[in-house]
């Protein structure tokens, strides 16, 4: 009964939808206000529905319900409570589940965060998000509808696919969904307003918190899943430029593209359409992603469903959404205006270099991960294009992008000076280039690569310092305390995420060149060394889990011959799934991760391991983090939620502050 | 030309230039990165075969896999049921290795004949297999396996 209901609010959630999408539109067009009125009960009445269908799914996957395919297909009654409860969105169904409900969130924070914004256009946003939302009901009703039942039941399911039973699934899916969603606002605030034909600085100022949000927990979402391919798949990589991760990067690249150029829009005025066509592609690209990732054309672990059917609607949809607003962008865009002039060394030129080096970027790992499917469908042979591919091109586009990024923030609007950058930079471009070659040299270990990565984190660093010390510093240090208080959060924000830029970049440099691992095979009791610590294999013993049993590997690390700890890798054997999945145990240090895996029995008690030392590996997600933190912080500034409160006034105020 | 037209006309410049730098490093990458996938039969017919990185996909022969006693170095061959070609790895094998199943190895062919893996790949779960193996498997006329899953998808659905 239960899951009937849960499908009868999906079909009501689809209704509602429609009428979301039709009425507020319409009296927009017409002038209608009762017709634009519509909308935020719409959205609200929404989310309730979809609630309820989730709700509900939820319910069949903690009670067994083996009688819905879904759930069979699954779950097991053997899992924990906390994975049977996330398997929710462990496969394709559900997670569009998720992904629909999730944009009902958005849409409900809208409709609650806009009181201030002109009715038309909130009318015309909430349409064009009741679009989308129109799209995704139908395409869960029509082709992959999780309450669909089995019958007979099934005594038992199925049992989720090991590798996603694990903490990163209960997370990765539900960041990354609020995040690739998310884009959908900045998407509807951009076809709102070409729809309405006015953009000017209130509309950047209205969309940026939503769009900075939204990339923060494409950020999170993307680092998690990271973290779990880390330690779930044993292989000790954080990023393997598979199509699956790249689908989740291609749009990160052009959202940070876009709220760059926001900056931009709502500060000068300027970069209005290219604005408006990068929060288009980002939110496309989300939904290539999701076409990529769900239509079963990549497989990977995420690609569920290998019904060409559920494909093709969703390559129909995409077809739809980006035909349609990139037909609208053509139409309306070259009202909009292209703002203020400015000059070749200013501000402005220097974010329209990053605009244009992230989007080429992401048009280049695009390019990449679309390649073998043209080939494969132009019947021209089976390829792939891995990593290699992936780091030539990256390295040389992320290398100027990164070097404005310490010059940038320094340089004037509309016009600066050469000579005063290099006034104002030069301590700071000399203490990083020197210690960038010197450190390596002092580590034991030089390359071009390891310099240039340890130039970049500390010409970040050393510029961003040099920057705030500029802002705040200006009355020595005794007026330093007052100095930072009186900045404003959103430069703080900026600060933070570059800063993540560099503790990331740092990260991936000091891990990628002096990491150190061994393959071998290991008899209890033998010792081996490796970066200083001396690793102890006690070999194995069986462990038996809720629902596995396992291999756990002993294996005991000390240092200078002080015990440090006692790591205990797994390999694992679900009772349904039967495949084996290795889990690895990870050390995790601020400096340094030590991980070991277990491979395979080998000959008696000898077993095959892999073990590896990875310094500064733990800086990556913290630098991730760091980005996160410092999207919190742009978008929890003090002006926007004046903003929110006293949308009018905003000429006015601008006026002022200038 | 006004000097607001001119700053435009560098603009558009510098924006060419980036962006056909971008392509050169695009197209360079591609043609040293691009890996193609063979199954066994097909490895005679490619051209210089020993001086390229390569996939080579196929099923582990059954009965083939052999370990030296370093515990370390792997012997296989990989099959399409009708041509079978010796593989040498080194390394820890993929948790889903297993004779008779669907696998994919990237390396060099060297010449006596023996492919030299760098990496070795295999299947995601029981009723999966890589779908270039599949295709070449129908392709060469070869059998696909029997899964040994206790329940399969299709199982549910009828």
């Amino acid at each position: 009964m239960i899951p009937e209901i849960g499908h009868f609010a999906l079909i009501i959630a689809l209704g509602v939808a429609l009428v979301q999408t039709i009425l507020p539109l319409a009296g927009a067009v017409r002038g209608i206000p009762s017709w634009m009125a519509v909308a935020r009960p719409a959205a609200r009445a929404q989310f309730v529905f979809l609630f309820v269908a989730f709700a509900c799914l939820t319910q069949a996957f903690a009670a067994n319900d083996f009688s819905l395919l879904y759930v069979a297909n699954n779950s097991h009654s053997a899992m924990p409570w906390y994975y049977r409860v996330t398997a929710v969105w462990g496969a394709h169904e559900g997670s569009l589940l998720l992904w629909a409900f999730t944009l009902s969130g958005w849409m409900v924070a809208v409709s609650f965060f806009s009181r201030n914004l002109p009715q038309e256009f909130v009318a015309r946003v909430l349409g064009v998000m009741g679009f989308v939302s129109v799209g995704f009901l139908l395409f869960m009703l029509l082709t992959s509808n999780p309450f669909e039942r089995l019958l007979p039941a099934a005594v038992e399911g199925r049992e989720l696919n090991p590798l996603l039973q694990d903490f990163g699934l209960i997370v990765h899916p539900p960041m990354l969904y609020m995040g690739y969603v998310g884009f959908s606002v900045a998407f509807s605030f951009a076809i709102a307003a070409l729809l309405g034909g006015k953009l000017d600085a209130a509309w950047a100022r209205w969309s940026r918190p939503w769009t900075t949000v939204a990339w923060m927990f494409l950020t999170i979402g993307i680092a998690l899943g990271s973290w779990w391919a880390y330690y779930e798949l044993g292989w000790g990589g954080w990023w393997f430029w598979d199509p699956v991760e790249n689908a989740s990067f291609i749009p990160w690249l052009m959202g940070t593209a876009l709220i760059h150029s926001l900056a931009v829009t709502e500060k000068r005025g300027g970069f209005k359409s290219w604005t408006v066509l990068l929060a288009i592609l980002a939110f496309s690209l989300s939904l290539l992603g999701t076409f990529l990732v769900r239509s079963g054309v990549l497989t990977s672990v995420h690609a569920f469903a290998t019904d060409p059917e559920r494909g093709l609607f969703i390559l129909l949809f995409l077809g739809v959404v980006v035909g349609i607003s990139l037909a609208l962008y053509a139409w309306r865009a070259p009202r909009v205006g292209l703002g203020g002039d400015f000059a070749l060394v200013s501000r402005e030129a220097m974010l329209l270099g990053n605009n244009v080096l992230l989007a080429v970027a992401s048009a280049s790992v695009l390019l990449g991960t679309l390649y073998p499917l043209i080939v494969d469908a132009l019947g021209l042979g089976k390829i792939s294009v891995g990593p290699p591919y992936f780091n030539s091109i990256f390295i040389p586009l992320m290398t100027p992008v990164i070097f404005l990024m310490g010059v940038g923030p320094v340089a004037r609007w509309k016009q600066a000076s050469v000579p005063e950058l290099w006034t104002r930079l030069r301590w700071a471009l000399m203490v990083s280039v020197v210690t960038a070659l010197l450190l390596p040299v002092v580590m034991g270990k030089w390359s071009p690569l390891i310099s240039l990565g340890l130039f970049m984190a500390l010409w970040i660093i050393s510029s961003s310092l040099k920057n705030l010390w500029d802002v705040a510093g200006r009355n020595g240090l005794s007026g330093l305390a007052r100095g930072l208080a009186a900045i404003p959060r959103g430069y703080y924000g900026m600060l933070f995420a570059h800063l993540g830029v560099a503790a990331f970049a740092l990260g991936v440099c000091i891990s990628g060149g002096y990491s150190q691992e061994k393959e071998l095979r290991m008899e209890p009791g033998q010792s081996v060394q490796m970066a200083g610590y001396n690793f102890r294999f006690d070999g194995v013993r069986d462990v038996t889990g809720p629902n596995y049993q396992a291999k756990e590997g002993v294996v005991q690390v000390s240092k200078n011959g002080k015990e440090i700890v006692v790591m205990r890798p797994q390999k694992r054997v679900h009772l349904v799934q039967r495949d084996p999945t290795t889990e690895a145990d990870i050390e995790a240090g601020f400096l340094r991760h030590l991980y070991v895996a277990l491979g395979e029995p080998v000959s008696g008690e000898a077993w095959s391991l892999r073990l590896y030392y990875k310094p500064f590996v733990q800086w990556i997600w913290m630098g991730t983090l760091l980005m996160f933190f410092g999207g919190l912080l742009a978008a929890t500034d003090r002006r926007y939620r004046l903003a929110t409160r006293r949308a009018p006034d905003y000429a006015a105020q601008t006026a002022l502050a200038r | 030309m006004t000097p607001r037209h001119r700053r435009r006309l560098v603009f558009v410049a510098l924006i060419l230039l980036g962006v056909g730098v971008a392509a050169a490093l695009t197209l360079n990458a591609f043609r040293g990165n691009l890996v193609f996938f063979y199954g066994p039969s097909q490895l005679d017919a490619v051209e210089k075969v020993h001086e390229r990185n390569l996939r080579l996909g196929g099923l582990v022969e059954q009965g083939s896999v052999k370990r030296e006693d370093d515990g370390l170095t792997v012997h296989f061959r990989v099959t399409d049921n009708v041509k079978s070609v010796p593989v040498i790895y080194q390394g820890l094998l993929p948790d889903l290795f297993r004779e008779g199943q669907g696998v994919v190895a990237q390396g060099r062919l060297n010449q006596e004949g023996v492919f030299i893996a760098d990496e070795v790949l295999a299947k995601h779960d029981e009723n999966y297999m890589p779908p270039e193996v599949a295709e070449m498997l129908k392709q060469t006329g070869g059998n696909t396996p029997q899964f040994s899953g206790a329940l399969t998808q299709g199982d549910f659905k009828k």
